[in-house]
């Protein structure tokens, strides 16, 4: 039995690769893997599956700057060849932006994961968005619904601030933070929504993942 | 015309309101972008359905691989997008596109469309339609890209035959670059299109259908007439002499595509005779690869493309010369790297169960076996003997060595069948699943695919009628009724689905206009339960004044003119007939690697084989000078040879 290791790994989801899913993200992962030649722990029985987990699903068509994967492999292996062998074998609109060796038995990402910050900008302009934004952040709760079940928005909203020097391209831009927890996830376009913003206007772009320390 | 740039600002805003987008962006690991303003020649590639199936096709594939090593030649592919798609673009002006550089296809030089099945005919108009170009080829005019086509289906070209400018007939490695060396120097003279389309015609295995034109008596097909001097009298399909090196370098897909493996051909061609199959009778001679190229080509797929699962094609992996080194070199070199393998099309005995046990690894599928008849008298009509009990045994030895579930493959509606032998497909399976039991208790599962039989052109089965749709609805009854078992799982084809491609196989050059009227009824992915439309098809036929039956339901003369005898496959027509008339007489004829039956294969392609001599042919040596005689059938004889 060769020695089990674990990494973490960061890396940014851009371009074309905004268009792949979570599920389709996790195989690309496990096919870079196999092109860098690095071989990749299996789970143990009848269907052993390859031992990587992505901390937090990034919605289809979302950019990130900030992703977390953990992945563990069946060899150590030194980080300078991991980096080296991983980043010739990146698709393009994937780039890895730091790994490092994590405690085998440390904790999930699941379970360290906090609150989420995003970048949103807009491809029309809004008259009263300072307005709309004081309002959100003056309400007590917001209730929303979604797939058939009652929560309130507002708790999930940690911080929404419009960002003033705007960009060429964008008439507005502004930084959220979620929470996402594993049993609270305040959803971007669930913000947009209670904001009447369009969201097929918007580009949003994840700038940071928040974990507990 | 809109550019590749405004295309692509168009798709940002419009791709998350689809389905997918993921099949629309390109860019994967693998693809191939050249300098657009560099390259003199530019080809796209189409498969003329959606992104998830057409990425799992091969036949594309080696054709992208090999015209791109070209320095002159650059190859982009494209699909067709799915409904959701189709409308976006429609109503947003933006035209097809290929995946590489998203360049309008109408700006390329070469339109070239992969027709492996029938299905696909509605969807080629869709392409040309949302790539702004006429649909018929004589609408066409110098600025507009030549469209070529090719692919099993297009054995039989002539239901396509007005939308299409050149049809390449059989293996497309070597002719591709013959077909692309006289666009380009047609490119430079500034001649008009006839000429691009007179100077191809001279290219054998092409074959330019607007040369000629189809001659009727009495309503039935008489023969072919040539416009022009030069038109060959008859094409006849190309073959690779030896099968080149196989592609390794797949695109990898980053969302989920029908098959996400690598397809690595190990042979080509089939030496059974089985009398129903197309792609046995077309595909021969039959040609091996060496177990070192295969492998190397594992080796190299694996590594440049990080797929998990490789898949080890042929029509016949049992036959393979030396499928056990294969088998154990592969096992040996690839274990522990949770790479699966898949070996398809195994034969029915327990020699194929060792196979598929040094194969499996850590992954297990299912163990699929394709009997296709359940009688030995119905075995002995399609030619595929194979004693019952030796089936049974095979099973037991399956379920005993750790599978818990078989598929078997049946097909009903072959010629003469009765309810009876549609009987013993029920008896069949229940034996087949209480062996399992035997073995392995209420773990034992069985799966069982029935399709209907299809007569297809160039087989020894084109003369006959297909069954009737109340036979058919019947026999599945049957099946549907007494297969009810919580541990089968039964699936069948719709006889309306049948009926299209049996109607599509066997047409003539009339049957174009019936795709043209389908189409514009709104018939388009035929192949897709949820877009098939019979109705449509009905309606076409009736506009075009034509009768269905005639196409499907009609036994042919022996001596029959058929529309696609001008295309010849290397096999004689009356090879094909003597089969015929022998299955019949329930004779059946052994695996011709053992015996030649001098199908003409060898004396069509006798240059080639001179040229290169060796053992990847598979062809036995002919002792015998003589031919072979006409079994049983002096008036065979009546059957003018292929010319």
């Amino acid at each position: 039995m060769n020695e089990l290791s674990r990494f973490r790994i960061q890396f940014s989801k851009t371009d074309a690769m905004r268009f792949t899913s979570h599920l389709d993200l996790h195989r690309t992962w496990e096919r870079t893997f196999r092109r860098a030649q690095l071989p990749l722990a299996y789970s143990q029985g009848f269907h052993p599956q390859p031992r990587l987990t992505l901390a937090c699903a990034l919605p289809l068509g979302f950019t990130s700057e900030a992703e977390i994967i953990d992945a563990w492999l069946d060899q150590s292996t030194s980080l300078d060849i991991i980096q080296e062998n991983l980043r010739s074998a990146l698709p393009p609109g994937i780039q890895l932006q730091y790994i490092e060796t994590i405690d085998l038995g440390g904790p999930s990402l699941q379970t360290l994961l906090q609150s989420s910050e995003y970048l949103i900008s807009l491809k029309y302009k809004i008259q009263d968005l300072d307005e709309r934004v004081e309002i959100l952040l003056s309400m007590k709760s917001i209730l929303r619904s979604r797939r058939g079940k009652t929560y309130d928005l507002r708790p999930l909203v940690e911080t929404l601030e419009i960002i003033k020097d705007k960009s060429d391209i964008f008439f507005h831009s502004f930084r959220t933070r979620l929470a996402a927890r594993e049993s609270a996830t305040g959803r971007p376009e669930e913000l947009l929504s209670a904001m009447d913003i369009d969201f097929y206007q918007a580009r949003i772009h994840r700038l940071k993942l928040y974990f507990n320390e | 015309v809109l550019t590749p740039d405004e295309i692509q600002l168009r798709l940002e805003n419009l791709l998350l309101t689809v389905q997918k987008p993921g099949r629309y962006t390109g860019g994967e690991i693998n693809q191939i972008v050249k300098n657009w303003n560099e390259i003199p020649v530019k080809t796209a590639l189409v498969f003329p359905d959606i992104y998830d199936i057409g990425m799992s096709n091969l036949g594309l594939f080696i054709l992208y691989e090999t015209l791109n090593r070209r320095q002159d030649t650059l190859a982009e592919r494209s699909y067709l997008p799915w409904t959701d798609m189709d409308s976006v673009m429609r109503e947003n002006k933006i035209p097809l596109f290929s995946l590489e550089t998203h360049h309008p296809l109408s700006a390329f030089d070469i339109i070239g469309f992969t027709l492996p099945y029938e299905t696909l005919y509605t969807n080629t108009l869709c392409a040309l339609d949302l790539a702004d170009i006429p649909l018929f080829s004589q609408d066409r005019n110098m600025n507009h890209p030549l469209i070529i086509a090719g692919g099993h289906a297009t054995y039989n070209p002539e239901p396509m035959h007005a939308f299409i400018d050149a049809f390449v007939i059989g293996e497309g490695e070597e002719v591709i670059h013959e077909v692309v060396d006289i666009y380009k120097k047609w490119k430079t003279t500034g001649s008009d299109r006839k000429q691009l389309l007179l100077s191809l015609s001279s290219i054998a295995g092409v074959y330019i259908p607007s040369l000629y034109e189809a001659r009727y008596d009495d309503g039935n097909f008489s023969h072919l007439e040539k416009l022009e001097e030069t038109a060959p009298s008859s094409i006849l399909k190309r073959i690779v002499p030896e099968l080149p090196p196989p592609p390794t370098d797949f695109i990898v897909p980053y969302i989920e595509t029908v098959h996400n493996r690598v397809p690595i051909e190990i042979m080509r061609g089939c030496t059974r005779g089985c009398r129903f199959c197309h792609a046995g009778m077309v595909n021969r001679p039959v040609r091996e690869r060496t177990v070192d190229n295969i492998v190397q080509a594992i080796e190299k797929a694996a590594k440049t493309t990080g797929f998990e699962e490789i898949g080890l094609l042929s029509l016949s992996s049992s036959d393979y010369t030396h499928i056990l080194d294969l088998v154990e070199a592969i096992s040996e070199q690839f274990a522990n790297r949770n790479l699966g393998i898949s070996l398809p099309s195994l034969r029915i005995e327990s020699f194929s169960v060792d196979l598929m046990e040094a194969l499996r690894g850590s992954r297990f599928g299912g163990f699929t076996l394709a009997p296709e008849a359940a009688t030995e008298r119905m075995r002995e009509i399609i030619n595929k003997p194979l004693n019952t009990n030796q089936l049974l045994e095979t099973v037991q030895d399956i379920y005993s060595r750790g599978w818990t579930n078989i598929k078997l493959y049946f097909m009903i509606g072959h010629p003469s069948e009765t309810l009876d032998d549609v009987r013993e497909i029920v008896t069949l399976c229940k034996a087949v699943l209480a062996e399992g039991r035997k073995v392995i208790g209420r773990r034992a599962r069985l799966s069982v695919g029935v399709s209907t039989f299809v007569p297809k052109p160039h087989t020894p089965f084109q003369w006959v009628a297909c069954d009737s749709v109340v036979n058919i609805n019947q026999k599945q009854d049957i099946l549907k009724r007494d297969l009810r078992d919580r541990d089968i799982h039964l699936s069948w084809t719709k006889p309306e689905d049948t009926l299209l491609e049996a109607w599509l196989s066997r047409g003539d050059r009339r049957m174009a206009s019936v795709i043209y009227e389908a189409w514009k009824l709104g018939a388009r992915f035929d192949a897709w339960q949820e877009h098939f439309r019979f109705d449509a098809w009905q309606e076409a036929f009736a506009s075009c004044g034509l009768d269905p039956a005639f196409y499907t339901h009609r036994q042919r003369l022996i001596n029959e003119a058929f529309p696609w005898d001008h295309i010849h496959t290397g096999v004689r027509k009356k090879f094909l007939a003597d089969d015929y008339l022998m299955s019949l007489q329930g004779e059946t004829r052994i695996d011709c690697r053992e015996h030649c039956f001098a199908c003409g294969i060898l004396p069509t392609f006798a240059e080639v084989r001179r040229q290169h001599p060796g053992d990847s042919w598979k062809c036995p040596e002919v002792k015998n000078k003589n031919k072979p005689q006409s079994l049983l059938l002096p008036f065979t004889d009546q059957i003018p040879d292929t010319p």
